[in-house]
């Protein structure tokens, strides 16, 4: 057993087109720890939910995958469909952003929560399933978890679908939770609920996280080894404390400027402003 | 003339919640329960909360976009919500709106001259210097290139098309400008960028602000005052820094201790080391 | 749930109430008047007089009305005394043609019609699905546009010149199917559904085309949609993330629409009835219409009205089965 859980070496992700590949992930390299927390951050196009999707192997049509991606030393790139459907929601689950369009609005929350459980585990009854469901939603603090489980998404709050979410994650014991932007479509006290939760949930299970974001102070609290990304390119990638601390590539300092501070007013970005004009 | 601007008193905006069908119930929803404010002159008020707290409502009932269902709304010492013909139509070009997303806010066929010269030409009101001069003059202010005046949104990144948005609030020489979520779709370099924007035009022309936001280090930015709405209600004004360092309300409290942050002493440790390294650069040069 | 019917039901005898005056107005306020039709040639005024006293027209509009809405639920009486005739409900009045009584052409008439439109959507239903699933799994491969080919001739080709055509091919030059004539089922089953055969497939071609864009249509926008790509994290088979997550959701549409055209088509297929010499609906209110025939016309309007409707209602009940965010009100 290595304490590496998920190497990543030359991830590249393109779309061929008519004018050649566009890359969207290029030669990306990052290791994850067994139970640790790393966090890729990025603003929009850096193609940071691209690097998620091309772990699960479940990339958007037409595109293409090179490069090497180690789960607990298995060679994820080198899979065939079957054996990598082994993966996914068992041993690696992923949790999205709009929890209410990722859930179906025709099923109950237990049946969606007990369904990984039911695919991967053989002789599943009905009974064990629901039981299963319940489970999993009193680990994600759902209150009256027995009644709650044979309701519908649309009955749920926006903080308790995304705890619908992560329940679904939970029933099959994770080593790896992928979160993409979990919590950008929550109110505030909602998303510190949420982050609560995770790490509860990482302490308990020793699951590694892979939090995809583009705040990084969400990141900041989160996160113990982070990557920068920008239009597919690895900026740089550290611990959180180095990256916060001493952060090398001129784009992470300029992020770092650009984040407001609750704390304080600071002459908003000096750096910026001769950008801004 | 006065210190403030706007008055709301006591406004109240209640919904009809239909039951569906002929023998429905149906109820009311009060979306905005007694709200006072005022917004002073060159300040910026920002009205903060989560969603459902009922500050967009509260926006759109003081830009008169939507009716109240009590209350009163006094602007430069008129009531908003009695204003007919000519006085309303003057209202409408001295309060504008700053929406979240940019390009469903811009009309995606019309050139950017015509979007910016589009509230003069509603108003009836002759362009100073020609359209284009006038447009070209407005981007130039929002720190876009005047050479862009005929390209369309779609042709623009969001900053940029939000920059848009601003010139056109800018066409009229307005006193308010609500922004309602101006800067929340906006990637942090960018967003960064058009609070500076914001602020260095507040300096230039004094107008005020009705900030509506939900990211309160954003709020903390750019704010005079603030406003913080629960439920419909306000729970507490005051202040930027008496609000923020020394909260009153149990809610507000709540607010703001679950806002993230990256630790104070990292950011600390970084200015340092960003200083030292400013040194080695000067001592090599 | 029970609210919920309740509402339905009375919106529902609402639209039919509007439908009904409607329908009164544009037949026996706005049209001449049809007791100079009955007259006929050698007329005198005294003769109109008496049988505009006795359909009732010479009363004020509200009576009149009033008495065929009572016509409807209760029945009603035309003429007086010995002339007197007993219309039972519910009573749509009298042919001008044939003097036989609507409701009864109508009883008549219905099972035909009946048969013409459900084995029509059957086979549409059927194609129509099926086609679409097949374009939307091979989306863009030759399948896909050979069928979007199909649909798209399908959907072309108008009603009567599908009907004369397959007609001409199908019995006079192939003879493959004997010349239409009427034989109840029980008499010789065979005969009865060749007879049928050539309906159902003209009716159901123009709709199977309809069906299968919108079934490719709706499979493909489902299967964009975040919660296939959850069930696909969740290392669900593609059997299962189709059966579950994306058949459910793109077929309930479908059920709205069929409902309303499966009710539409009951109420007779004008061309194709006439065409193929079905003694249907449809037929009847062609014929009426050529001899003018005000009561049946009106009869023949009100019965596809009251099926749309109630076809509507069936199709919303449905809907609340199907779609727990319906079914479910929300509770957070």
């Amino acid at each position: 057993m290595t304490d590496t859980l998920l190497r990543v070496r030359g991830l590249t992700v393109s779309f061929p087109s008519a004018n050649g590949p566009g890359e969207v992930v290029k030669t990306l390299d990052f290791d994850l720890a067994r139970g640790g927390a790393l966090g890729i951050v990025g603003e929009s196009g850096s193609g940071k939910s691209m690097t998620s999707l091309a772990i699960m192997g479940l990339l958007p049509k037409g595109a293409e995958r090179t490069g090497s991606i180690e789960f607990d030393g298995a060679e994820l790139t080198a899979l065939p469909e079957r054996a990598m459907r082994s993966y996914r929601g068992d041993r690696i689950a992923m949790i999205f952003q709009d929890p209410l369009s990722s859930l179906n609005p025709y099923y109950t929350v237990g049946t969606q929560i007990a369904e990984a459980y039911r695919s991967h585990r053989s002789g599943v009854t009905r009974r064990q399933a629901r039981a299963v469901a319940i489970e999993a939603m009193e680990r994600v603090h759902i209150a009256d978890a027995a009644r709650r489980v044979d309701h519908y998404p649309h009955q749920f709050s926006g903080g308790m679908r995304q705890r619908v979410m992560i329940a679904m994650t939970l029933s099959m014991e994770p080593e790896l939770i992928i979160a993409d932007e979990p919590t950008t479509a929550l109110d505030v006290t909602v998303q510190a609920q949420i982050l609560d939760l995770l790490a509860e949930i990482r302490a308990d299970t020793g699951a590694g996280l892979i939090l995809i974001t583009h705040d990084l102070a969400v990141v900041s609290e989160v996160a113990d080894h982070i990557v920068v990304m920008r239009d597919g390119d690895l900026v740089e990638q550290g611990t959180a404390e180095r990256i916060f601390t001493d952060p090398q590539a001129p784009y992470t300092r300029m992020l770092l400027d650009a984040v407001p501070r609750i704390d304080d007013e600071i002459g908003l970005l000096r750096t910026l402003t001769e950008e801004a004009r | 003339m006065t210190d403030t601007l706007l008055r709301a008193r006591n406004l109240v905006k209640e919904f009809t919640v239909s039951g569906g069908g002929l023998l429905g119930r149906s109820g009311r929803f009060r979306a905005v329960d007694d709200v006072s404010l005022d917004v002073r002159r060159g300040e910026t008020l920002a009205l903060v909360g989560e969603s459902g707290s009922g500050k967009s409502t509260t926006a759109r009932l003081i830009a008169r976009l939507i009716d109240t269902t009590s209350g009163t709304i006094e602007f430069d010492g008129r009531e908003v919500h009695a204003l007919t013909g000519k006085a309303l139509h003057a209202f409408r070009s001295e309060v504008q709106m700053v929406f979240q997303d940019p390009y469903s806010s811009l009309n995606p066929k019309h050139t950017v001259e015509r979007i910016v010269t589009a509230p003069l030409v509603y108003q009836r009101r002759p362009i100073p210097g020609g359209a284009r001069a006038f447009a070209g003059a407005l981007m130039e202010r929002v720190g876009l290139d005047p050479d862009h005046a005929g390209r369309f949104p779609a042709q623009f990144s969001g900053g940029q098309a939000q920059r848009i948005g601003i010139a056109r609030a800018l066409a009229v020489s307005p006193k308010l400008i609500i922004a309602d979520e101006a800067v929340s779709a906006l990637d942090v370099s960018v967003q960064a960028q058009v609070i500076n924007l914001l602020r260095r035009l507040q300096e230039e022309e004094g107008f005020s602000y009705l900030f509506i936001a939900h990211d309160l280090a954003v709020v903390r930015q750019i704010a005079t005052r603030v406003a913080v709405m629960n439920g419909g209600r306000i729970v507490e004004t005051g202040d930027r820094d008496t609000v923020f360092d020394a909260p009153q309300d149990p809610y507000t409290r709540r607010l703001l201790a679950a806002v993230p942050r990256i630790r104070p002493e990292w950011d600390a440790a970084r200015r340092r080391n960003e200083q030292a390294r400013r040194e080695r650069e000067e001592a090599e040069l | 749930m029970i609210r919920f019917v309740a509402n339905r039901v009375l919106g529902m005898l609402v639209v039919l109430f509007l439908v009904c005056l409607f329908t009164f107005v544009i037949f026996f306020v706005l049209s001449p008047d049809p007791a100079v039709q009955i007259c006929g040639k050698n007329c005198t005024p005294e003769a109109i007089d008496r049988i505009r006293a006795n359909l009732g027209v010479d009363r004020p509009f509200w009576t009149q009305f009033g008495t065929f809405l009572a016509g409807l639920f209760a029945g009603r009486t035309y003429g007086t005394g010995a002339n007197a005739i007993e219309c039972a409900a519910p009573c749509l009045g009298y042919s001008f043609q044939s003097s036989q009584a609507v409701t009864d052409m109508i009883v008549q008439r219905l099972p035909v019609s009946a048969t013409v439109a459900v084995g029509a959507a059957v086979l549409w239903l059927l194609a129509g699905v099926a086609g679409g699933l097949l374009s939307a799994v091979r989306e863009g491969k030759f399948a896909d546009r050979f069928i979007a080919g199909l649909t798209l001739t399908g959907m072309s080709i108008p009603n009567y010149v599908l009907a004369l055509s397959l007609q001409f091919v199908l019995v006079v030059t192939l003879g493959w199917l004997p010349f239409p004539q009427a034989v109840p089922f029980s008499e010789d089953p065979l005969q009865w559904f060749q007879n049928f055969l050539m309906p159902w497939i003209v009716l159901a071609i123009g709709m199977a085309a309809v069906y299968t864009r919108l079934t490719r249509a709706n499979v493909i926008e489902t299967l964009q949609e975040n919660y296939v790509r959850t069930a696909r994290a969740k290392g669900l088979s593609p059997g299962l993330v189709w059966r579950r997550h994306a058949l459910r959701p793109a077929l309930t549409p479908i059920v709205t629409i069929f409902g309303m055209d499966f009710a539409g088509l009951l109420g007779g297929a004008l061309i194709t009835e006439t065409v193929f010499g079905l003694n249907g609906i449809g037929k009847m209110a062609a014929d009426s219409i050529t001899k003018n025939d005000q009561p049946v016309i009106m009869g023949v309007t009100l019965l596809a009205a009251f099926l749309v409707v109630v076809g509507n209602m069936v199709v919303d009940l449905l809907y609340t089965a199907i779609d727990p965010r319906v079914r479910v009100g929300s509770t957070a």
